[in-house]
């Protein structure tokens, strides 16, 4: 069994205004040393397979079609032991 | 002519959409679930606004793969009149059906409130009853309505006059270029944020969207007349 940990961040040429807003909120709060905040989405995938590198195809292939919109996100994953 | 006024769970907007058909239009039109895979029988396809699957994951990312969307998209490359409002117009980005994708509002707020549109092309099917360059107050309902695409896209949607509606005045959500309803390549698919179903009496504060439903017949029965002509 695997766990897929998947990780979907806005691209980087894309503005995020939550993660602007954020960081205002940070600043008011006296963290200076902010210079950016952005908001991205977290996901456990539970997968129910013993092979390795079929999980990580499969798991390319559903960021590809349903987890990341790649038109404005980018997404990273790691495969752990489930 | 047949309509069908596509419903999704969370769809919030089909009322209205079915409303207006049948006050401006005239003509048959249906309410069609989600889980339909046949559209044969329609001429015309509209996807309302509302938050479909509860906008989880992201607007539109979950309807997209609804059954229905297949069938949608079978119509668009038969060349069948296709429009997608506010939660219908991320759906169409969604699919692919129209390039770029909807952000949220820069402000991060919910706009609720009628808007100012200047139509940049009324050499559509979905707005030649419009003047060029007329501008149309529209109400908008949208947190989520900010256009993105990236430059190339851009450029091309430029080159070939798809941009279709700009937010004239004030901005309200930050999108890219004032863009407020772009349409596809060929010209049948088309996407806006703004609700013209909900300006289509003068007691709805504004009548201006009445035109984009009589712009749907005319060019349908243009498009008839020519077939049984020739």
């Amino acid at each position: 069994m695997y766990k897929a940990v998947v990780y979907v961040t806005l691209r980087q040429s894309v503005l995020d205004p939550q993660g602007h807003a954020v960081k205002g909120a940070l600043h008011s709060l006296g963290f200076d040393e902010v210079k950016d905040v952005r908001i991205g989405r977290y996901l456990e995938v539970e997968l129910d397979t013993s092979d390795l590198s079929k999980a990580e195809e499969r798991v390319s292939e559903m960021c590809e079609k349903l987890l990341a919109n790649t038109v404005i996100e980018d997404y990273r994953f790691e495969i752990v032991e489930g | 002519m047949r309509v069908a006024v596509i419903v999704f769970p969370g769809s919030n907007a089909d009322v209205d959409l079915y409303n207006a058909v049948e006050d401006v239009m005239g003509v048959p039109v249906d309410y069609v679930w989600h889980a339909e895979n046949d559209l044969s029988r329609y001429d015309v396809i509209l996807l309302p606004g509302g938050f479909s699957y509860g906008d989880y994951l992201r607007c539109g990312a979950v309807a997209r793969f609804s059954p229905v969307m297949e069938q949608v998209i079978k119509a668009a490359e038969q060349g069948k009149l296709v429009m997608g409002i506010c939660n219908g117009f991320q759906i169409l980005t969604e699919a692919g059906l129209l390039p770029g994708a909807l952000l949220r509002n820069r402000s991060l707020k919910f706009r609720c409130k009628l808007s100012a549109l200047r139509v940049e092309n009324n050499d559509t099917a979905f707005t030649r009853d419009y003047a060029a360059g007329e501008v149309i107050q529209i109400p908008i309902a949208h947190g989520e309505g900010n256009y993105y695409c990236d430059e190339e896209t851009l450029e091309k949607l430029k080159a070939n006059n798809q941009i279709v509606f700009r937010y004239h005045g004030e901005n309200p959500n930050g999108s890219l270029e004032d863009i407020a309803g772009i349409c596809n390549e060929k010209g049948n698919v088309l996407g806006m944020m703004p609700h013209p179903e909900r300006a289509v009496h003068e007691w709805m504060s504004s009548a201006d969207g009445r035109r984009m439903f009589t712009s749907i017949l005319q060019t349908w029965r243009e498009r008839n007349s020519v077939q049984a002509h020739s």
